[in-house]
């Protein structure tokens, strides 16, 4: 293929414009010894027909959850996307463009964030919500490292019931020197609100908290921590799955200082864990130090409503080294898929994805039990848990040769996530494979 | 006026519904305690499917793409993106699989990395990839925390300083803050490069590296790359590669023989995704040998012709996405690159140049360039002339190009250059656009001279007129609230 359009002809007269004999010339300023003299050791242009077949054959050889049973959720879900979403996201004027500094060429760009900003706000019940981050893990740990920078101090509690792979990515944040990470061991399946309460102190600067925790456990304990971690002037982080918003009550009426959450599973495929889109919401209170890209509503000299970047004197490229984060791009056509995601399942079809999740996810552990299995927790869940199985790769396995995406290893259970795909037919064949398995 | 999508709500009204689930509500007992339950619904829109669609049809048409026009903005490689890689990404093997997948479920995936990862390493020149960071800044603090790494591993801990360039992008020192480190900034020398005397002043042991464009932000070649490799590492330091720039000289010259140690390049500039209004990107950094240990876990390995993640690096620093990067915008750089080939790389670096110079000598006559002689992809033009001759800013001429087709150039960034306009055309554009754009630039100038008022009035055809930028920060309206 070749995306260059001169033909020789123009080139040569481009290059009597600039007053050049050949191309070579313009590079005559890298010193020849930097010179690469040979070509790249890739292989040759290939034609859209070759193209088209070598990458089906290679997408081939992945084994796609689209039309089968899948059952693995862990901080990624196998939700349902409407049409909708990506005929719209294929209108080339959104996803061709970049930021928009330029507000007057870039309304429809700036509105659709704006829109995206107050659903967040709406569905997590805090003031103000940011653009996007990177994904889940990182928007977690620029709200930890936003914490620190807030109250002027260092230790962040963190229960061990959250995803493991976002304390892992909060812990490389931290190499920067100015979070001490505190994991707090948590008790059948959920963290322990008196733990956390004896490790508060006036060296806290948040607790961080996931809700459903990475085991699909509800914290119950969640008001005493709020207490517990206020009580000493610290911040609340919440890190929430945004579908469970539609039935849970949401960060905001918890108290919480800060949510922020993987919103992947609002309209975005599952893409092997990217693009995905990190939410990020806080309370007035933090607006000046809230990392990445907002957008505010104003009026243009004629007093139309008009959308801009706002509060830019945060970002790195006014505040360069006194910035509290380096972000510039964000995931900005994947909070767009989510606010069309969210137009279209609307107020009403976001319950409902949620009471069915929950339903479906309550049915399946009924069916389980009666094949004889037990939950490794008994605790309140929303859309996922764990089933203790002895050998949870075996399982996995077995699940595999019926066709069936199985569950997240853990150890020896299987983390299990019910989306509204799934059906009752699903659900009923994975209970009888892994029965089968637990009668063994 | 466009009306929001909440403002559009009719009470009822909606498009989705989902299929019947066959289990009787009276078989499942279990409920969620009352006390976690949410008292009153979110607030989201109550709209018709059509009525959806034609909300987000009419913002797209209120938005401005590469595929509706020119879009010079500099340091952001606006460059066409070819339509195959947004099929291939969507391709169901791609897109519909789970992270988790065991890994004989996604070999293709894995393989496509694994490859993607050695294609980079050839094109740029180092020797091991993490294709984890989402973006560039995000890259650059990879990169700084395994600078950071590698320092802490020899037990050399006074390195508490970055040096950065005064023409540097804001995320340079942005990250080099993230990671504790205090920014130094060394100046640029009259011709616009590194200052070496400066530097030399500069390094110490307590240098941890410096972080670099080339070109740099000026979309000037630093010539002296090798020296000033050589005061870093002679002191101690490590040296970054900002991989912003690196559209001006893929197959031409490669980061890894300038004597730098880790680099990052940004799939969404380079190699042709889109930038999606604003991401997502992709920032995959690269290392010389000696630092591959500290790249972030998994690593992609390949064994017996099965691709495996390896997670067991006990000096890695960790993670910083939480499963693997982008890898959706991985799939469309890895299509591009298998579309372009050796040559037509090379090709792409050839005619960014081309185009640029072609603009900066069209332009000359009208507008200061500061640093007139041969660029690579970019250069930065300025608009004090016009400013001192006629009052009219960099920002006037960018809303003047609005009316007349363009997005505009990036503004007043680099830092260093009054009035900046920073103009990237890139390798996809013909010459009659680069024209089209030549004569907006000269008509504008042309104006500023005769009839300014009506410039500091642009734009006048755009959906709106110039916003309030003072207010909506004075007083910030971030979300939509409903009439009491
Ligand atoms: C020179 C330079 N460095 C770094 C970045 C940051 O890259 P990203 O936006 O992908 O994080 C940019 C982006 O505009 C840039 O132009």
């Amino acid at each position: 293929m070749n995306y260059v359009p001169n033909p020789p002809w123009v080139v040569r007269q481009m290059l009597d414009t600039i007053g050049i004999k050949s191309i070579d010339d313009l590079f005559a300023d890298i010193p020849e010894t930097l010179k690469l003299k040979r070509e790249l050791n890739l292989p040759g242009p290939k034609s859209e027909v070759e193209l088209r077949r070598e990458l089906a054959a290679l997408a081939a050889k992945n084994l796609s959850a689209d039309d089968r049973p899948c059952f693995l959720g862990a901080g990624a879900y196998d939700h349902y996307i409407p049409a909708v979403v990506e005929q719209m996201l294929l209108r080339s004027e959104f996803y061709t463009a970049y930021t928009p500094y330029q507000p007057e060429l870039s309304q429809g760009v700036l509105q659709t964030i704006f829109e995206y900003q107050t659903m967040i706000c709406n569905l997590t019940g805090m003031d103000l919500a940011n653009a996007s981050m990177y994904d889940g893990g990182s928007a977690l740990a620029e709200a930890c490292s936003l914490a620190c920078d807030a109250t002027r101090r260092r230790k962040i509690l963190i229960p061990d019931t959250v995803h493991p792979r976002y304390l892992e990515v909060i812990r490389t944040y931290a190499m920067g020197g100015k979070m001490e990470i505190i994991t707090v061991p948590g008790k059948d399946g959920i963290a322990d609100p008196d733990a956390i309460t004896s490790m508060v102190d006036s060296q806290t600067a948040a607790v961080a908290i996931q809700h459903p925790n990475f085991y699909g456990n509800l914290e119950t304990g969640l008001r005493q921590i709020e207490k517990a971690v206020h009580g000493v002037k610290g911040l609340l982080i919440m890190a929430v799955d945004p579908i469970s918003l539609g039935i849970l009550k949401p960060p905001g009426a918890w108290g919480a200082d800060i949510a922020v959450g993987e919103g992947q599973s609002l309209g975005n495929p599952l893409s092997f864990g990217g693009p995905y889109l990190g939410f990020f919401a806080a309370t007035e209170k933090l607006m000046r130090r809230v990392p990445g890209r907002l957008v505010g509503e104003t009026v243009d000299r004629e007093g139309n409503r008009a959308f801009v970047l706002t509060l830019q004197a945060r970002e790195q490229h006014i505040r360069r080294e006194k910035a509290g984060s380096n972000i510039c791009s964000n995931e900005a056509l994947c909070a767009l898929a989510a606010t069309i995601y969210l137009t279209l399942v609307g107020r009403e079809g976001l319950k409902e994805i949620a009471r069915r999740c929950h339903q479906l996810a309550c049915y399946a552990k009924q069916q389980l039990e009666k094949a004889g299995l037990k939950l490794k927790y008994q605790k309140p869940f929303f859309k996922e848990f764990a089933v203790a199985i002895p050998d949870p790769r075996a399982a996995n396995t077995a699940l595999l040769k019926e066709g069936i995406i199985g569950g997240y290893e853990l150890d020896r259970a299987l983390l299990l996530a019910f989306t509204e795909k799934r059906t009752r037919a699903e659900i009923d064949r994975l209970a009888s494979i892994l029965g089968g398995i637990a009668r063994e | 006026m466009s009306k929001l999508i909440f403002e559009k709500s009719v009470k009822g009204a909606r498009a989705f519904t989902l299929p019947e689930s066959g289990i009787p509500p009276a078989m499942v007992t279990e409920a969620i305690p009352a006390d976690l339950l949410r008292e009153e619904d979110p607030l989201l829109p109550e709209i018709s499917e059509v009525e959806a669609v034609r909300h987000f049809t009419a913002l797209s048409q209120r938005s401005y793409g590469v595929d509706s026009g020119f879009y010079p903005l500099g340091s952001c490689t606006m460059k066409y993106n070819p339509k195959i890689n947004e099929w291939a990404a969507r391709l169901p093997g791609f897109a519909g699989i789970h992270p988790y997948q065991p890994e004989e479920t996604v070999q293709g995936a894995l393989e496509l990395m694994y490859e993607l990862e050695q294609m980079l390493c050839e094109i740029t020149g180092m020797d091991s990839f993490t294709l984890q960071p989402a973006a560039g800044a995000h890259g650059e603090m990879t990169g700084a925390m395994i600078i950071k790494a590698y320092h802490n591993s020899r037990g050399d801990t006074k390195r508490t300083k970055m040096i950065v360039p005064d023409s540097a992008h804001g995320t340079n020192p942005a990250t080099a803050n993230m990671l504790g480190y205090k920014v130094i900034e060394v100046k640029s020398d009259e011709r616009g490069l590194v200052d070496l005397e400066d530097l030399r002043a500069l390094m110490s042991d307590e240098i941890a590296g410096l972080m670099l464009t080339n070109p740099n932000t000026l979309g000037l070649f630093e010539e002296n790359i090798r020296e000033i490799a050589a005061i870093v590492h002679d002191a101690g330091g490590l040296l970054y590669y900002d991989g912003a720039n690196a559209n001006a000289i893929i197959g031409i010259a490669r980061p890894g023989d300038m004597g730098f140690d880790i680099c990052h390049l940004n799939l969404h500039k380079t190699f042709g995704t889109p930038h999606g209004g604003g991401g997502p990107g992709s920032g995959p950094i690269g290392v010389k040998s000696f630092l591959a240990e500290f790249l972030p876990v998994p690593v992609i390995e390949k064994h017996e012709g099965k691709y495996r993640l390896n997670y067991d690096r006990p000096r890695s620093i960790g993670k910083v996405h939480t499963f693997y990067g982008n890898f959706g915008v991985m799939v469309k750089a890895y299509t591009y690159i298998k579309a372009l080939g050796n040559t037509g790389l090379k090709e792409v670096s050839r005619n960014a140049v081309l185009n640029a110079n072609y603009l900066r000598t069209k332009l000359a006559g009208s507008y200061d360039i500061p640093y007139n002689r041969l660029c690579k992809h970019e250069f930065v033009a300025s608009a004090r002339k016009q400013k001192k001759e006629a009052g009219i800013t960099a920002l006037d001429i960018a809303k003047a190009l609005i009316d007349r087709g363009c997005h505009p150039p990036t503004i007043y960034f680099p830092l260093i250059v009054e009035e900046a306009l920073m103009i990237e055309p890139t390798e996809t554009e013909t010459r009659e656009r680069l024209d089209t754009f030549i004569e907006a630039m000269l008509e504008i100038d042309r104006q500023a001279r005769e009839n300014p008022e009506r410039l500091k009035e642009a734009p006048h055809k755009a959906v709106i007129r110039r916003p309030d930028e003072t207010g909506a920060a004075r007083n910030p309206v971030l979300k939509w609230k409903p009439k009491e």
